[in-house]
């Protein structure tokens, strides 16, 4: 464990100094506002800034007596404005998952896939489309991965846990065997489907906010809120549990349910991020460690800053997404892992600086 | 770089990246309307899922997938053509320079939108349905003609598309051309005096070998050339991948492919090196017929010159 617990507290170790948790707090919403706005107002179609404010403010009940063009309102409020919603719900929600992971399994390397939710998301959506169940009905798509990732997550629970208890190590291998036996069935789904089942499955599991509607924002809110709600409920506990096991539980943490709890409600939220935009590498695990190089690593501030700054990113990435190569798009998963692939090699980088690597 | 200038430098970096990239997007320039005779608007049609929709301008038009088109390039409307999905590569010189608005069934509404179009055709194969939605909520028309996988698709979807984009009359006149030509072509088969079988190979690479079968889009041609499609013969339905094996028990006389796989593997030569192919009578033979992607599997406007090329490259004895 030893290199755990230096993951816990190598920020601390540098000779920087530490940002104040309020200003971060706050930068992360200046910066969050201010991907909001770039996000809605920016475009493929071109949407004069004004014409945006008396649009939004419109839909809000207040009219500015300005004429706008329906198919803008159309493409503003129908299109673009639960596009960034969905994006920052979804950035928050894997960002915020990625920290409390990191936190319950003691493990840098931990991210909102370690538990199986990703795969068994995936294999929900890729038996979706092969089996032709996606054009059922709307939404069946989302549905079907949103049920496979949760169950994923508990059958990972339920095999890994013994005697009324989960040891961490066990629930971390317990993981990667159920992923690698669900990515074994997407494998076989993959080699039956024909090309045009292929594409999509292609599609999907790059990742993309271009399904956002209302009604899906709607879907995914409430288990995000969970998620984030349990995550931030839990940050004594998991501040407590980073000083090992048997500490915590020494210091009045019942180590077991907060696990389970976590499990449960972060397996919520990441399956219905996973469910509404695909699979997307990189958000979950870089943006705790970002927040903890800036403050440090106490998880009540590392969980809210992520969660703040998880819904920046993703709206700035998909804002490159849908822009860069308009009026084509680039897969959202692609923008992520290109801005995150090479953040995390520069941490580890500034990491072996500053005390010879992680481990 | 001091710890709190390197935690703000990404997203700042980041920021100031996306807000470059963003301006850089290019304003979709208005396009002359077409030279030809005036479609009659409006035009009324029934879309594929039964519900009516008017069609009151084509002076922006939006193929989603490239058999259609193909087929609104024909219909001589090209000139109000704005953007095509990247499946589109025929007429060659024309869809080239135009905007790209992804693959038919990855497609981004606010990306169409961008180009302004006033009426966007396509068959159910575009998507996903979600951006059909947007684009309808949006206000722009959107007209989805069933998708036809027999030899007559070529001229039904011009007759579909003519009737609406307001060129009814010349949507007529030309799938009749287009029938006149199948036929013709289905009267050169009856000089053939070989059945021979014919593997429909996708290529993409050497690791990517799959075998078409029924609603492949090349088998109701391999048929109607006088030829015996070997993966309808083992029962696939689609496109399958194929192991070396079952295509040297399969005994193919012909291998059909794809002008891009073949080029994918190498050439002809590098197809020949496949695992199992120079085991077959195709092999052996050297047997290897490839067309262009959407001549062959498009089943658009030139479906009756692809018929009547497949002839002679499945039956030498025709000449």
């Amino acid at each position: 464990m030893a290199s755990t617990l230096r993951f816990a507290s190598g920020a601390r170790s540098g000779t920087g100094r530490l940002l104040r948790p309020v200003p971060l707090l706050a930068g992360l919403l200046a910066l969050l506002a201010g991907a909001v706005l770039l996000g809605v107002g920016i475009g493929a179609v071109r949407i004069p800034p004004g014409d945006v404010l008396a649009i939004l403010l419109r839909h809000a009940g207040v009219d500015l007596g300005v004429d706008v063009d329906p198919q803008q309102d159309a493409i503003l409020w129908a299109i673009r404005l639960p596009r960034v919603v969905l994006g920052a719900l979804v950035g928050a929600a894997l960002a915020v998952c990625g920290a409390a992971l990191q936190g319950v399994f003691r493990n840098p390397l931990a991210d909102p896939g370690i538990i199986g939710v990703s795969t068994g998301a995936s294999l929900g959506a890729v038996v979706a489309i092969v089996l032709g169940l996606s054009g059922a009905f709307f939404g069946a798509l989302q549905l079907c991965a949103f049920a496979c990732g949760v169950l994923a997550a508990l059958v990972v629970y339920g095999l890994a846990r013994h005697d009324g208890r989960t040891e961490v190590v066990t629930l971390l291998l317990t993981g990667v065997a159920v992923t690698a036996l669900v990515g074994a069935a997407v494998g076989f789904l993959i080699a039956r489907a024909d090309d045009e089942e292929l594409r999509d499955v292609v599609f999907w599991s790059l990742g993309s906010l271009g399904g956002a509607t209302w009604p899906l924002v709607a879907a995914t809110a409430p288990f995000v809120a969970v998620g984030v709600a349990a995550a931030l409920r839990h940050t004594r506990e998991l501040d407590l549990m980073a000083l090992g096991e048997r500490e915590a539980a020494h210091l009045g943490v019942d180590t077991e349910r907060v696990r389970l709890r976590l499990v449960i409600a972060l397996s919520l939220a990441t399956g219905a991020a996973v469910a509404a935009a695909g699979v997307l590498a990189f958000v979950g695990l870089v943006v705790p460690h970002l927040v903890r190089l800036a403050v440090g690593p106490a998880n009540r501030i590392v969980v809210p800053a992520s969660c703040i700054g998880g819904a920046a990113l993703l709206v700035l990435a998909d804002l490159v997404a849908r822009t860069s190569v308009a009026p084509t798009e680039l897969p959202l998963g692609v923008v992520t892992s290109l801005v995150g692939g090479p953040f995390f090699l520069w941490l580890l980088w500034r990491t072996r600086e500053a005390h010879g690597g992680w481990a | 770089m001091s710890r709190r200038a390197a935690a703000l430098a990404l997203p700042a970096a980041f920021a100031v990246a996306t807000a470059l990239l963003a301006t850089s997007v290019p304003a979709a320039t208005p396009k002359r309307p077409a030279a030809e005779p005036a479609p009659v608007l409006p035009a009324r049609v029934v879309d594929e899922d039964g519900k009516t929709v008017v069609v009151r301008d084509v002076s922006r038009i939006v193929p989603l997938n490239g058999d259609i088109a193909e087929t609104v390039f024909t219909l001589g409307l090209g000139a109000n053509v704005v953007g095509v999905d990247v499946s589109a590569t025929y007429p060659a010189k024309r869809v080239g320079p135009l905007p790209k608005i992804g693959y038919q069934r990855t497609l981004s509404a606010e990306g169409i939108l961008s180009l302004r179009p006033t009426v966007v055709i396509g068959t159910p194969l575009a998507g996903p349905p979600t951006v059909l939605e947007q684009l309808r909520t949006a206000g722009v028309t959107v007209v989805i003609i069933p998708e036809f996988k027999d030899l007559d698709a070529g001229a039904r979807k011009l007759r579909r598309v003519g009737r609406a984009l307001g060129v009814p009359g010349r949507g007529e006149r030309l799938a009749r051309q287009v029938e006149g030509q199948v036929a013709l072509a289905r009267r050169e088969v009856g000089r053939t005096s070989s059945k021979p079988k014919v593997a429909f190979l996708y290529l993409r690479g050497a690791q990517v070998q799959m075998i078409g079968g029924r609603d492949s889009g090349a088998d109701a041609l391999i048929e109607a050339a006088g030829g015996q499609d070997v993966g309808k013969g083992l029962g696939i339905q689609g496109f399958r991948s194929l192991t070396a094996e079952s295509l040297v028990a399969a005994q193919p006389d012909v291998i059909l492919a794809l002008t891009a796989g073949v080029e994918s593997v190498g050439g002809v030569d590098g197809l020949l090196r496949l695992p199992g192919v120079a085991q077959t009578p195709a092999g052996k033979n050297r047997r290897i017929v490839h067309y262009d992607d959407l001549l062959l599997l498009g089943l658009g406007p030139r479906t009756g010159r692809a018929l009547r090329l497949l002839i002679r490259g499945l039956h030498p004895e025709v000449r």
